[in-house]
């Protein structure tokens, strides 16, 4: 069976080094699975679960965002932060869910600070959805 | 000198000694994570130079405000200094030159406005009342990329939103243990991407290059700033286990020579005795 090298990698250093059956992302454009022999590709992604199907068994991995980039044998996935679903500490997801929750309803008004306070929010609800997959 | 200032001294220099010695360990130490941090940021830079230099080159449909030059009516400087001294010409070497290069290009504050990282380099242009319009201080010694995100992605903010029209990154690069290099670095509008067009510029773009660029460009201009972050934080564990060393060779140096005055006055002060006991025996005869 053909396969794919997927890495995915943050500025703190790579999170995913493996081999793959398949990926499946989630795109500004719509959910994108990628089989091996895909065609070169860019795409941004939207913050969401990275799953990578290997040997039968899925693996997820958390993405904030970033792009993925497809090649017919390689696919990288560039994230300003990732974690597999392992790593997720579920604590902290919490905690941190809690802090944008309560920012989000402080803050009135001022765009960035809304816009950052849901960034934050919608990441840390990401990573509580891909802590479930473990 | 009396015999017991000496030692005084002597003392004192060997115990100032301990701490320079010890801060060049933890320095070599840090030194030596910052190294392996830099090692692990590579892939990721190394892979969004490729793909960013692959469509800003490969297209010519493509026009995003961040590749393109506009009439510079203010100038953004990111300065990154450390926390604390002690590190040698670190600090000074880049303060220095940013206040040459700032007092040159600009008659009034409104044509630039300073983005600082570091407590040396906030207070040094705070006493100089020069307009500081965000900093950052405390970053750990081996600062992870949330830690700098928020600061990075303002300045491209800044940027974006028409602050400044163009904004240059002022650090110490890292080229040895001994030895760092002042580098002033053009961080935006992103240039130098013509004629460099990879092999494997067939991209498909989804949904298109436009929108690519818009999520593409920030994080690669952030990711500009992180990596000159850690550049500078191994120049600065090198420039302060450099100082640290120096300062304990120095201390040893001083320990040797006060030693020998030290010993030199103690002969003397014996071959008095000496003498005056042998005076007074004779005196005695």
């Amino acid at each position: 069976m053909r396969t794919l090298d997927v890495s995915v990698v943050t500025p703190d250093g790579p999170v995913f080094e493996g081999t793959a059956e398949m990926v499946s992302s989630k795109a500004k454009s719509g959910e994108l699975g990628v089989l091996p022999g895909h065609i070169p590709l860019v795409a941004p992604l939207t913050i969401s679960a990275v799953r990578v199907k290997q040997d039968g068994k899925t693996q997820y991995v958390a993405v904030s965002g970033g792009f993925i980039e497809v090649r017919p044998e390689k696919v990288t996935i560039l994230a300003q932060a990732a974690e597999l679903a392992e790593e997720i500490e579920v604590k902290r997801a919490e905690e941190a869910k809690e802090r944008a929750e309560r920012r989000l309803a402080e803050t009135n008004q001022n765009d960035l600070d809304q816009a950052r306070a849901e960034y934050a929010l919608r990441r840390a609800i990401n990573r509580l959805d891909v802590a479930n997959h473990r | 000198m009396a015999l017991r200032d000496i030692k005084a001294r002597i003392d004192a220099t060997k115990k100032t000694m301990q701490i320079t010695k010890a801060m060049e360990m933890v320095s070599a130490a840090a030194l030596n994570r910052a190294e392996q941090n830099a090692k692990r940021f590579t892939p990721y830079m190394d892979k969004m130079q490729e793909v960013v230099t692959s469509i800003a080159a490969g297209s010519k449909s493509a026009r995003h405000p961040m590749l393109s030059s506009r009439p510079i009516k203010k100038t953004g400087y990111f300065v990154i200094t450390a926390d604390r001294g002690l590190a040698g010409a670190y600090n000074s070497n880049v303060l220095r030159h940013v206040y040459r290069t700032i007092n040159e290009r600009h008659q009034s504050p409104d044509e630039y406005a300073l983005i600082v990282v570091g407590k040396v380099g906030l207070n040094f242009f705070k006493r100089r009342n020069m307009t500081i319009i965000d900093s950052i201080t405390g970053l750990p010694d081996q600062p992870s990329f949330a830690d700098i995100k928020a600061i990075a992605s303002k300045a491209v903010g800044l940027y974006a939103n028409e602050t400044f029209d163009e904004l240059y990154m002022y650090y110490n690069h890292f080229v040895s243990a001994i030895q760092s290099e002042l580098t002033e670095r053009k961080v935006l509008p992103l240039t130098g991407f013509e004629g460099t067009v990879s092999s494997n510029a067939a991209y498909e773009y989804e949904p298109s290059e436009e929108e690519i660029l818009e999520v593409l460009l920030p994080q690669y201009a952030e990711s500009l700033i992180y990596g000159a972050l850690l550049d500078a934080k191994a120049a600065e564990h090198a420039s302060r286990m450099t100082a640290m060393r120096n300062a304990t060779d120095n201390a040893d140096d001083l320990i040797g020579q006060f030693t020998l005055t030290y010993n030199r006055e103690r002969q003397a002060a014996i071959t008095q005795e000496i003498t005056e006991i042998v005076g007074g025996v004779a005196a005695l005869e």
